[in-house]
């Protein structure tokens, strides 16, 4: 009996081992991928006009997001020839997904984009410069477009080729629950940051959670961390370092301080205890049952908050060291991108302009996107209710436009930054298993060793 | 696809040898050469499953170990770099404690589950062949049937801090003792191996109950007549009978405990810290997210090999003696 299972499994292994050997050879021939050049395509040229063929633009979204959807919609009804085919998924699926679906045979005319610069790289976008002279886009104030330049083959972010466009322009700030703030005296927003510690002692000191915010799955304390870290130093050595420029470093004395307060905060059980184990969801499910004064996020939730806790929110952004400083925030377009491999370019860009410059589609983007639309500075704003956080959200996106105050956010920096550094690092330091210099040192190392790929 | 591929030459190989077997022929020939054709006949029929099993088995494994000696972002040009990745994933400090989370995590899926199974299935033995029997069986066995993202999910909500499992606690005065225990860098590990527990321990007791079922009641008889008490005849009789089916326990629970991924995914990511990354999460993340295709291949052929070296000891040890 011993000898039978022995003999099966040389045998078998004699005839796998010419197979695998097989496999091997036709794998081995050749190293994978492929030698694809960044596509040059800036010069070919391009129409403005969408014609009365039938198009089916296909689209990449988020889900969650409903804004893409609307405006497509809204697009057809004006554009009876044009239907979209949209295909959603959740924003980590489409930054694992991008590459590959940008590179496939049939590639989306019009994709959310995570970070551009490995897309580039690869020459997976298509450059619009050629667009942006076609539809005059340098009537849009030049800042709201920086973040979506690309220096020739994805160099370095922030100046160079335009590679993608807002579907809504996102401001990031706090919002406070306003019958919380009443409970602790809090009349007016805090002008510096030194009032914002202020109240945040006085909430502890009354029972009530000072801050809620996630950290789980994404670390959602990088939203304070880099609110603080805006204020503390120049923000273009933020800017410089998302942006990849040469030298540029996230160990500074600005990052520190920062790191030092969140560390503080973490301390004073200003965070909650377990916001290791809170996520995003349960952050807003938490936020809007009344647990927690002030919470970190974007205007992408006005909409959302106006509709649950209807009167009930206030939104400021983040004060400076003193009440006169500059205004900065984390703010960002929602960026979508044109493929270089989808079939509709001319059409897709159409679109895109659109979505700035159509009344309707402005309408839309705030009061559904909650976001600024962008577009050109001398179109009027969309209005909304008074009163409401949309209201104060979009005040404040103006109020950073003047002062041009917007910063990307850090954890844009490169594709891995935020699921391979910042995220695992801000969990150990807010549970005191990693020092202020030790996370600012994690950070950097790991950016250095990206960039050297 | 698969199946033209795989019918086409089977049938060319049969028919013209049945073609020629005409009855003109002398009878021995043929028959001879028909049993050479049966030895191979047996391969012909499993051509097709042996051809999707090259295809979507060994061609991927072998296209991984290629990879693996690639720095590569999965879209651009690769560049050959020899054994660079191996020498990362033994010396990334990072990876190692990945690695060192998986094998922590083995004691949950595998070592307690086995060992409450043989004590659960020695109580439970003699009501599974009961009336009640198919009911233990069916309430044992639950676990295994709810996926493991709904298992994930659940047990998420039971631990967390205001979840059923510190309800219980307070409700007890242990107030002092109550966490956020997936939060938290000192329970995380152990909290996301208790999920492991409660999948694993169901599968381990059925089979254990059913080998026990299988064990001659003339060796208890026997024990008995010896003066073995209940103890005694579990080590000298229930425990030698069961050698496979603890062997099978353990290989099912190992490679369960090395690759595991979703309960962790789910329950965790992996946070906090990297507390509870293992490595098949981290080889997503390297794949998927970081674009490291190469280095993320390369920790994939290191796990299987470590799943090989967990493995094969363990069916030397409960087959070996077994002839």
């Amino acid at each position: 009996m011993p000898e039978f299972p022995t003999t099966f499994i040389r045998r078998r292994l004699a005839l796998l081992a010419p197979l695998l050997g097989v496999s091997l050879a036709i794998t081995a021939c050749s190293a994978p991928g492929s030698e694809q050049t960044p596509t040059g395509d800036s010069d070919t040229p391009v129409s403005t006009e969408l014609g009365t063929d039938p198009i089916t633009l296909e689209m990449y979204a988020e889900t969650g997001f409903p804004l893409a959807k609307a405006l497509a919609d809204e697009f057809t009804k004006q554009h009876p020839n044009v239907t979209f085919n949209i295909r959603e998924d959740q924003f980590t699926v489409i930054t694992e997904n991008a590459p590959r679906v940008l590179a496939s045979d049939n590639a989306p005319d019009i994709i959310r984009l995570p970070t551009m610069v490995d897309l580039v790289k690869d020459g997976l976008l298509k450059n619009l410069d050629p667009y942006f002279d076609a539809y005059g886009w340098d009537k849009f104030p030049a800042s709201s477009l920086v973040q979506l330049r690309l220096t020739e083959g994805g160099a370095e972010r922030g100046s160079g080729s335009l590679y993608g466009m807002g579907l809504g322009y996102s401001v990031t700030g706090v919002f406070y629950n306003k019958k919380q703030a009443q409970q602790i005296g809090m009349t007016q927003p805090p002008a510096t940051i030194a009032e914002f510690e202020e109240l945040l002692a006085k909430a502890k000191a009354t029972n009530l959670q000072p801050i809620m915010q996630f950290n789980k799955n994404t670390a959602g304390i990088n939203f304070p961390h880099q609110a603080l870290q805006n204020h503390f130093g120049d923000p273009t050595q933020i800017a410089d370092w998302i942006f990849q420029k040469q030298g540029a470093t996230f160990d500074t004395p600005a990052a520190l301080k920062a790191t030092q307060t969140i560390q503080k905060w973490a301390q004073a059980g200003y965070f909650p205890k377990d916001a290791n184990a809170i996520d995003y969801t349960a952050m807003m499910g938490e936020f809007q049952k009344g647990n927690g004064l002030f919470m970190f996020n974007g205007d992408w939730e006005s909409a959302n908050l106006d509709k649950n806790m209807a009167g009930e929110v206030g939104f400021f952004l983040f004060p400076g060291e003193t009440a006169d400083a500059k205004r900065v925030a984390m703010s960002a377009p929602n960026t979508f991108g044109v493929g270089a491999r989808g079939k509709n370019a001319d059409a897709a860009v159409f679109f895109l302009n659109w979505a700035h410059t159509n009344e309707k589609a402005r309408e839309i983007a705030v009061q559904i996107g909650g976001s600024h639309p962008g577009g050109p500075a001398d179109l009027p704003l969309p209005a909304v209710n008074e009163g409401t956080v949309l209201a104060e959200t979009l005040k404040a996106s103006q109020q950073l436009g003047a002062d041009n105050g917007a910063v990307d956010f850090t954890a844009n920096a490169t594709g891995g930054i935020f699921a391979s550094a910042i995220t695992p690092e801000m969990q150990k330091l807010i549970a005191g298993q990693q020092t202020p210099e030790g996370y600012v040192k994690a950070v950097q190392a790991e950016y250095e060793k990206e960039l050297s790929r | 696809m698969t199946s033209a591929l795989g019918s086409a030459p089977a049938g060319s190989g049969i028919t013209p040898r049945s073609g020629g077997g005409n009855p003109d022929q002398p009878v021995r020939p043929h028959r001879k050469r028909w049993g050479r054709t049966a030895r191979w006949i047996g391969w012909l029929w499993v051509l097709p499953a042996l051809i999707m099993y090259g295809f979507f088995v060994l061609r991927p494994l072998a296209m991984t170990v290629q990879y693996s000696l690639y720095r590569w972002n999965g879209i651009g040009p690769a560049r050959w770099v020899g054994f660079e990745n191996y020498l990362t994933v033994f010396t990334d400090r990072d990876l190692l404690k990945i690695i060192t989370n998986a094998f922590v995590l083995i004691i949950f899926f595998s070592f307690i589950p086995v060992l409450l199974g043989l004590l659960v299935a020695s109580l439970v033995r003699r009501i599974t062949t009961g009336p009640g029997g198919t009911l233990v069986r069916t309430v044992l066995f639950l676990p295994q049937v709810i996926p493991l993202v709904a298992a994930g999910i659940a047990w998420s909500w039971m631990l967390s801090s205001s979840g059923l499992v510190n309800q219980a606690m307070r409700a007890v005065g242990l107030d002092a003792l109550t966490r956020s225990w997936l939060g938290e860098f000192t329970t995380a590990l152990p909290a996301v191996g208790v999920i492991g527990t409660w999948v694993m321990l169901g599968l381990c007791t059925i089979l254990l109950v059913t080998g026990m079922s299988k064990i001659d009641p003339s060796l208890y008889e026997a024990a008995r007549m010896d003066g073995a008490g209940p103890i005694r005849e579990f080590f000298a009789v229930t425990l030698p009978s069961l050698r496979q089916e603890i062997g099978v326990c353990l290989t099912v629970t190992i490679i369960a405990a090395l690759a595991s991924f979703d309960i962790v995914y789910i329950s965790t990511s992996g946070g906090p810290g990297i507390q509870t990354t293992v490595p098949g999460l981290e080889i997503y993340r390297l794949a998927f997210s970081q674009r490291q295709v190469g280095l993320a291949s390369a920790l994939g052929v290191v796990l299987m090999l470590l799943v090989v070296l967990c493995v094969l000891p363990i069916q030397r040890l409960t087959r070996g003696e077994k002839a």
